[in-house]
C-alpha cells in the first residue's frame, strides 16, 4: 500500500503547481485587461522586432 | 494601397479632401505643402504629417487598415503645443530603472493599443510599455535616466494621444486589491477542496479501509485543509471579527465559528484517530463562498469605475491665452475664472465658460445627453466635458475644477451611489436575528448534553458542533444568490447585464416606470424624416456635397442616400463655411440663414437646406427614429399596470409628439438633470418604486436616485457603469423581459428561503436532540443546499411572462 504515498503527493504536486501557476498568472497581470485582451489578438504582430 | 483608399479621387482629376491622418476634410484650408508623401497622401497640419511619418517610418502603416475595421474610429489630431507635464514627479524608481503610469486620452479601440505598443517597442531601453484597454492605462518601465520617460511621452503624443499622469493616490486607489486577494484566496480554497474531496471520496466510500490508511488521509487531509483555511477564510474572519467587534452579528460570524469549531474538532479527532473528520466540508464551504463574494465584488466595481472615469474627463491640459496673446498649457484646475482659454476643433473643453469669440459646433451629448450638435456663438454657455466639433473657440472661464457642472454630475453620483450602499444584503438582515439563535442553540445543546444529561464532553461537544453544521445557515446564503446568478445569466444571452447584484431584487418592486426620451425611447441617431417629399437629384447632390463633412447632420445625410440605395461620388471643391454648411459651386448646403432661406415655418427637429440656382430650396428635416417596438412595449407595460411617464431634456413639441405616438399621458419637455432627480425622489417619497430607463450622462444622477435604473448600451460609456442595468440591440422588448425576470426571480428566492428555514426548523430539533452526528449533518447541509440551487434553475426556463 506504500504506492497510494507516492499517488498522495503526485495529486498534491500536480494541484500545486496548478495553484502556483495560477498565482503567477494573476501577479503578472493577465487578469487585469480583459477587454484589451480580447482585441489584441486580431492586432498581433507577425515581424514583431 | 492603403494611402491610396483614404484618398478620395475627384470629378476633375484632383485628388484628396480629407487629411490621410486624422480623416478630418482638408476643404479650402492651407494644406501643409511640404508634407505630401507617398504619391498623393495628403496632411491638415505639420503634426499629422508628423504623426504619419512616425507611424510609416517604423512599418506600421497597417494601423491605417486595421482602425478601419473599428467603426467611427479615427486617429487623433496631434496638438502642435503639448503641456509640459513634470513626469519626473509621477515616476518611481523600481529596481535599477524607473516605472511611470499615465491615462490615455484618446484611446478608442484595440487598434490604438497596438499602435502605441508597437512604436513603443521601437523605443531603446524602455523594458515594458503596456497599454490597458479597459483601464485606459499606460505603463511604462524604464532602465537608464529618469529624463528618458519625456521622450517617451513625447512620442506617444505626437501620435495625438494625451498622456495624463496618475496621481499616486489615485494609482493606490485605482488598484483592486480586494479584487485580486479574493481571487488569490478562491483560488487556494479551489486547489484544496478539490485535493481534499479526492481523499473525502474513498473515505466515505469506506470499502474495506484499515485505520492507518484512514488515519494517513484524515492527516493528508489536515495538512492541505488546515493552511487552506487559514489563508482562504481571512476575508470572512475579518468581517466577521469587525462585526463583532461592533456588538453585531452578520453571517460571517456562523460561518466562521462554524468553519474554524469543525476544523479544531477535526483536528482533534484526526489526533484522536477517529472514523470522522470534516475537513472537507470547511473548505467547500470556503470555496463557494468566496464565488459569491468574488462575483459580488466586481459588480460592485463597476460602479466605482464609473465616478472614475467621469473625474478623469477632467484632468486633460487646456490651453490658457495669456494677455499677451501667448498661449499655455495648463491643468483645467489652475486656470482662475474669468481668464481665457483657447479651444481647437476635436477638443474637449476644460472648464465651464462662455464663448468670447468663434462660431463652432459643440458635441454637448455628454452633458445633455442630446445627440444633435448644438450651435456654439459668441455668448453661449458651454461646459466643460463637452466637445467643439468645429472651429477654434475662445472661452472665457466662468467655473473650472470642483465648480463644473461635470463635477457636480461626478458628485450627485457619488452621493446617489452611496445612499445606495446602505441596503442591506437579505442575508445579513436575517443573519442578524438568525446568527444569535444558531448560536444559542449550539451552546446550549453543548451545556444541556454535558452538564445536565451528564454525557462525556466529546459527545456534547460532537452534538453542539452537529448542530452548528446543521444550522449553518449555507443554504439560506444561497437562496438568493443563487437565482440572483441564474436569473442573470439568462438575461446576460439575451443582452440584458445586471451591473448591481441587488437590481433584480429592486426590479420586481417596482410599481411604476420613467422614461427618458433620446436614445431611450428612440434610438439615438439621427434619421432623415421626408425623405418621401424630396425628390432624387436632390437628395444624391445634397449628399455628395454632404460625404466630405464630418458634421452628424451631414452623416446623417450621406447615411440617408446610402440607404435609399443610391451610389455617392462625394463632389470635389466642397468648401466649409464655418458654422454656416457646405457649399460646392453654386450649391449651398446648410443652416436656413446660410442657404439665405426665408422660409419660417417653425417645424420641430434639426434640419439642413440645400440650394441651387434655378431650383426651388430643399428641406432636410431630421428625426431621432423611435425604436420599433417602442409603442408595443410601452403598452405591454401599461397592460401590467405600471404607471409610466416621460421626461426629456428635448424641446416640449418634440416630447409632447414621441408621448402621444407610443401613448404616454405624463409627459414632461425640457428638463434638466435636477429636475428629473427632484421628480423621481418626489416619487419616492408618495411611496413609490420607479425604474427609470434614461441614457446619457445627464442621466446619471438620475439612473442613480431611481429604485432601480436600466440604460440601453448605445448609451455614453459613463451611463452605462452609473444604470444596475444595461441592454443592447435596437429594441426596447428587454425592458419587459427583465422586470418578468425579476419577478420570476423573487418568487423562485422566496421559495429557496422557505425551503432552507423549513429545513433549519426541521433538523435543528434533531440535531439538538442528539439525534444526528456531524457526518449526518455534513450532508444534510450540503443537500439542503443542492435541492436550494436546483430549485433555483428553474428562474431558467419558463417564459417570458
Amino acid at each position: 500500500m506504500t504506492v497510494i504515498l507516492y499517488l498522495i503527493v503526485a495529486s498534491v504536486g500536480i494541484g500545486a503547481g496548478g495553484l502556483m501557476l495560477f498565482l503567477w498568472a494573476l501577479r503578472s497581470g493577465q487578469f487585469e485587461d480583459l477587454d484589451g485582451a480580447a482585441g489584441r489578438i486580431l492586432f498581433e504582430d507577425d515581424d514583431r522586432p | 494601397m492603403v494611402d491610396g483608399s483614404m484618398a478620395l479621387p475627384a470629378a476633375d482629376g484632383r485628388v484628396e479632401t480629407v487629411c490621410t491622418h486624422c480623416g478630418r476634410t482638408l476643404g479650402g484650408r492651407g494644406l501643409a505643402s511640404a508634407t505630401i508623401l507617398d504619391g498623393g497622401s495628403q496632411f491638415c497640419c505639420n503634426g499629422c504629417a508628423a504623426a504619419y511619418q512616425i507611424i510609416h517610418g517604423l512599418g506600421l502603416g497597417r494601423y491605417y487598415e486595421m482602425r478601419r475595421r473599428a467603426a467611427g474610429v479615427r486617429a487623433l489630431r496631434p496638438e502642435a503645443d503639448l503641456p509640459a507635464i513634470d513626469i519626473a514627479a509621477f515616476s518611481r524608481v523600481l529596481g535599477n530603472g524607473y516605472a511611470l503610469d499615465l491615462m490615455v486620452d484618446g484611446l478608442s479601440c484595440a487598434a490604438c493599443v497596438w499602435l502605441i505598443e508597437s512604436v513603443l517597442s521601437h523605443e531603446p531601453g524602455l523594458k515594458v510599455g503596456r497599454v490597458s484597454l479597459g483601464s485606459r492605462r499606460l505603463h511604462l518601465e524604464w532602465s537608464g535616466a529618469l529624463d528618458q520617460a519625456k521622450h517617451y511621452v513625447a512620442t506617444v503624443e505626437r501620435l495625438g494621444y494625451r498622456l495624463v499622469p496618475f496621481d499616486p493616490d489615485c494609482l493606490a486607489a485605482s488598484e483592486d486589491q480586494t479584487g485580486s486577494r479574493l481571487l488569490k484566496a478562491l483560488a487556494v480554497a479551489g486547489f484544496a477542496s478539490a485535493n481534499v474531496m479526492l481523499f473525502s471520496v474513498s473515505l466515505w466510500s469506506g470499502a474495506e479501509m484499515g485505520p492507518h490508511t484512514r488515519d494517513l488521509l484524515h492527516w493528508f487531509s489536515a495538512l492541505i485543509a488546515l493552511p487552506a483555511i487559514a489563508y482562504a477564510g481571512q476575508p470572512f474572519f475579518r468581517s466577521a471579527w469587525g462585526a463583532l467587534r461592533l456588538g453585531r452579528a452578520n453571517m460571517d460570524v456562523p460561518i466562521s465559528l462554524g468553519v474554524l469549531l469543525v476544523s479544531a474538532m477535526s483536528v482533534v479527532e484526526t489526533v484522536k484517530g477517529a472514523t470522522h473528520t470534516y475537513f472537507d466540508g470547511a473548505i467547500m464551504l470556503l470555496f463557494f463562498l468566496l464565488i459569491g463574494r468574488f462575483l459580488d465584488h466586481r459588480a460592485r466595481g463597476q460602479a466605482r469605475s464609473a465616478v472614475e472615469g467621469l473625474l478623469a474627463l477632467r484632468s486633460r491640459a487646456v490651453m490658457l491665452l495669456a494677455p499677451d496673446g501667448g498661449v499655455r498649457a495648463c491643468r483645467p484646475e489652475a486656470v482662475d475664472p474669468g481668464q481665457r482659454i483657447l479651444v481647437a476643433p476635436g477638443e474637449r473643453i476644460g472648464v465651464d465658460g462662455v464663448v468670447v469669440s468663434g462660431d463652432s459646433e459643440i458635441d454637448v451629448s455628454l452633458v445633455t445627453g442630446e445627440s444633435a450638435p448644438a450651435r456654439a456663438g459668441q455668448g453661449t454657455k458651454v461646459f466643460a466635458g463637452t466637445v467643439n466639433l468645429a472651429q477654434p473657440l475662445v472661452v472665457q472661464a466662468t467655473a473650472v475644477g470642483e465648480g463644473t457642472l461635470l463635477a457636480e454630475i461626478a458628485r450627485l453620483m457619488q452621493s446617489a451611489e452611496s445612499r445606495r450602499g446602505r441596503f442591506v444584503a437579505f442575508a445579513d438582515r436575517v443573519a442578524r436575528y438568525y446568527a444569535p439563535v444558531v448560536h444559542g442553540a449550539a451552546l446550549a445543546t453543548f451545556l444541556g448534553w454535558w452538564l445536565a444529561l451528564g454525557a462525556p464532553w466529546e459527545a456534547a461537544l460532537n452534538n453542539a458542533v452537529a448542530v452548528l453544521i446543521v444550522t449553518c445557515p449555507c443554504a439560506l446564503g444561497l437562496a438568493v444568490p443563487a437565482v440572483q446568478v441564474i436569473a442573470a445569466g439568462r438575461l446576460m444571452r439575451r443582452g440584458i447585464l445586471i451591473r448591481n447584484p441587488t437590481a433584480l431584487d429592486r426590479l420586481a418592486e417596482i410599481d411604476s416606470v420613467l422614461f427618458d426620451k433620446t436614445g431611450t425611447l428612440t434610438e439615438g441617431s439621427l434619421a432623415l424624416a421626408n425623405a418621401a417629399q424630396i425628390d432624387g437629384d436632390a437628395l444624391r447632390l445634397a449628399a455628395s456635397i454632404a460625404q466630405v463633412s464630418r458634421h452628424p447632420l451631414a452623416e446623417a445625410l450621406a447615411r440617408a442616400a446610402r440607404q435609399a440605395g443610391m451610389n455617392v461620388r462625394p463632389t470635389a471643391a466642397v468648401r466649409e463655411v464655418p458654422g454656416g454648411g457646405l457649399e460646392a459651386g453654386d450649391a449651398r448646403l446648410g443652416s436656413r440663414k446660410f442657404c439665405r432661406v426665408a422660409n419660417n415655418d417653425d417645424a420641430a427637429g434639426p434640419e439642413i437646406w440645400l440650394t441651387r440656382q434655378g431650383s426651388p430650396a430643399v428641406r432636410f428635416a431630421f428625426t431621432d427614429r423611435l425604436r420599433a417596438d417602442a409603442a408595443s412595449t410601452v403598452a405591454g407595460l401599461k397592460r401590467k399596470g405600471f404607471a409610466l411617464s416621460l421626461r426629456s431634456g428635448d424641446r416640449n413639441e418634440l416630447t409632447r409628439d414621441i408621448a402621444q405616438t407610443i401613448g404616454i399621458d405624463d409627459w414632461v419637455g425640457e428638463q434638466s438633470p435636477a429636475d428629473k432627480v427632484a421628480t423621481l425622489e418626489a416619487g419616492r417619497d408618495a411611496g413609490h418604486r420607479v425604474l427609470m430607463v434614461g441614457d446619457g450622462l445627464n442621466d446619471a444622477p438620475a439612473l442613480a436616485a431611481a429604485y432601480v435604473s436600466m440604460s440601453p448600451a448605445s448609451a455614453a460609456d459613463i451611463s452605462q457603469n452609473a444604470a444596475d442595468i444595461v441592454f443592447q440591440g435596437a429594441l426596447l422588448a428587454p425592458v419587459t423581459e427583465a422586470v418578468a425576470c425579476a419577478r420570476r426571480a423573487r418568487s423562485v428566492s422566496r421559495e429557496n428561503i422557505a425551503l432552507a428555514i423549513g429545513y433549519n426548523v426541521l433538523m435543528i430539533p434533531l440535531a439538538v436532540a442528539g439525534l444526528i452526528t456531524p457526518l449526518l449533518a455534513a450532508v444534510a447541509m450540503s443537500s439542503s443546499s443542492i435541492v436550494v440551487v436546483l430549485n433555483s434553475f428553474r428562474v431558467r426556463g419558463g417564459g417570458g411572462e
